[in-house]
């Protein structure tokens, strides 16, 4: 990525991790295009996994965003997650399949322009609804409908605190459900 | 999901980090962790009778130097194994510093021994003993750091593992030392080594497994 992209993502990012969420939605937004192009480049035996990879990628990026340093590059911390969730897949695969019938002629995915996501094989509302209700509830009304914590927390009978808890927790289950998923696909 | 709805969801309601979050789970663990070591030797061992009349010995603070100076290597190193795309550096080599210069001493020690009493300056009363003891007085910081880690995010979870395991043992080895009466540099070198090596074995065992995210 070119350092004037870094200079705007890191800025944009930055005022995400302070709670501005419109910055942080438009950060999100360039990662996740950066994302595919990067994944895209080192995964093209698997097109398909690409973008399943993405979104794991943008959910570990949200639960570990306090793991970032201000001082650092941001790309340098994004390409560290990315390197590290797509080594994760390609051990699960590597157990599973031979790695020999797979590098076929499937180049064609290069004239792909990399900001059009194709769908995602998993389907992360099916993993949501898995979750249990103090978990699933809060992040349905809080980071789907847009409720206020306060307004969620008189809709469904949670303490404040415990609907804070079940979005943070929440978003770390279905972490784990989509990194174990990988293991049995 | 598209990811489109991904990125709004995860930006929708999205709260404020707090600066230095990334540092409280260890700090916590720490925080935790030693008073916990210290009142299990306290109740458990005692310290040795004799700490006012040894606090003038050289020998009595290289035994507290040399597991606090490991330990504090691997805080820097597990600091920066638990937070991705942040370079090593030379952290990692300031782990073998202390060991390095312990073995020194204690070679230069053994060599200097009448042959006689090398094996009793190695073996000491409590060799039996010594590694499992530092491995007991690490195991309450082994555990909370580990706890730590786990909230943070290790690219590399089997070294992220050694190295909590290093500051566990170095920690727990230096509580230790408040109890051991051994003065031979061999002694230090073999058995305090040993004491240490066992959380850090325990560590890329468990780290490699428990700590993927």
């Amino acid at each position: 990525m070119k350092s004037d992209a870094e200079a705007v993502l890191h800025d944009l990012w930055v005022r995400g991790l302070s709670g501005d969420a419109v910055a942080y939605r438009a950060c999100l937004q360039q990662l996740s295009a950066h994302l595919r192009a990067f994944l895209r480049k080192r995964l093209f035996g698997w097109p398909d996994e690409v973008e399943d990879l993405v979104q794991e990628c943008l959910l570990a990026l949200h639960n570990q965003r306090h793991t970032y340093q201000p001082g650092q590059p941001l790309t340098a911390w994004v390409h560290a997650i990315a390197r590290y969730k797509m080594i994760d897949l390609l051990r699960a695969k590597s157990i599973r399949e031979n790695l020999h019938d797979v590098l076929d002629d499937e180049l064609a995915v290069f004239a792909e322009s990399a900001t059009d996501a194709s769908d995602a094989k998993r389907d992360l509302d099916g993993l949501l609804d898995t979750l249990p209700d103090r978990q699933r509830l809060p992040i349905v009304h809080v980071k789907i409908e847009g409720l206020s914590v306060t307004e969620t927390a008189t809709l469904t009978g949670l303490s404040e605190s415990a609907v804070k808890v079940g979005i943070h927790r929440g978003l770390k289950a279905l972490a784990n459900r989509l990194r174990k998923t990988k293991d049995d696909v | 999901m598209k990811t489109d709805d991904l990125v709004a969801m995860l930006a929708t309601g999205v709260t404020p980090v707090a600066p230095h979050a990334a540092s409280r789970p260890m700090g916590w663990a720490l925080l935790v962790g030693v008073p916990v070591s210290l009142a299990m030797l306290l109740v458990g061992f005692g310290v040795r009778r004799d700490l006012l009349q040894v606090i003038d010995l050289p020998m009595f603070w290289l035994k507290l130097a040399f597991p606090l100076c490991i330990a504090l290597a691997a805080w820097v190193v597990v600091q920066r194994l638990a937070r991705p795309g942040v370079p090593l550096g030379r952290a990692g080599w300031m782990l073998l510093v202390p060991l390095a210069v312990v073995f020194a001493m204690a070679v230069a020690a053994w060599l200097s021994t009448p042959v006689a009493e090398r094996l009793p300056s190695l073996m000491g009363v409590s060799w039996r003993t010594c590694a499992a003891s530092i491995s007991l007085m690490a195991l309450p910081i082994f555990a909370l750091a580990l706890l730590a880690l786990k909230q943070l995010a290790p690219t590399q979870p089997a070294w992220a593992g050694a190295a909590a395991g290093a500051l566990a043992g170095g920690l727990g080895a230096a509580i230790y030392a408040l109890y051991c009466v051994e003065m031979a540099a061999p002694f230090l070198a073999v058995w305090y080594t040993a004491g240490m090596l066992v959380p850090v074995l325990a560590g890329v065992l468990l780290g490699r497994r428990w700590l993927r995210w």
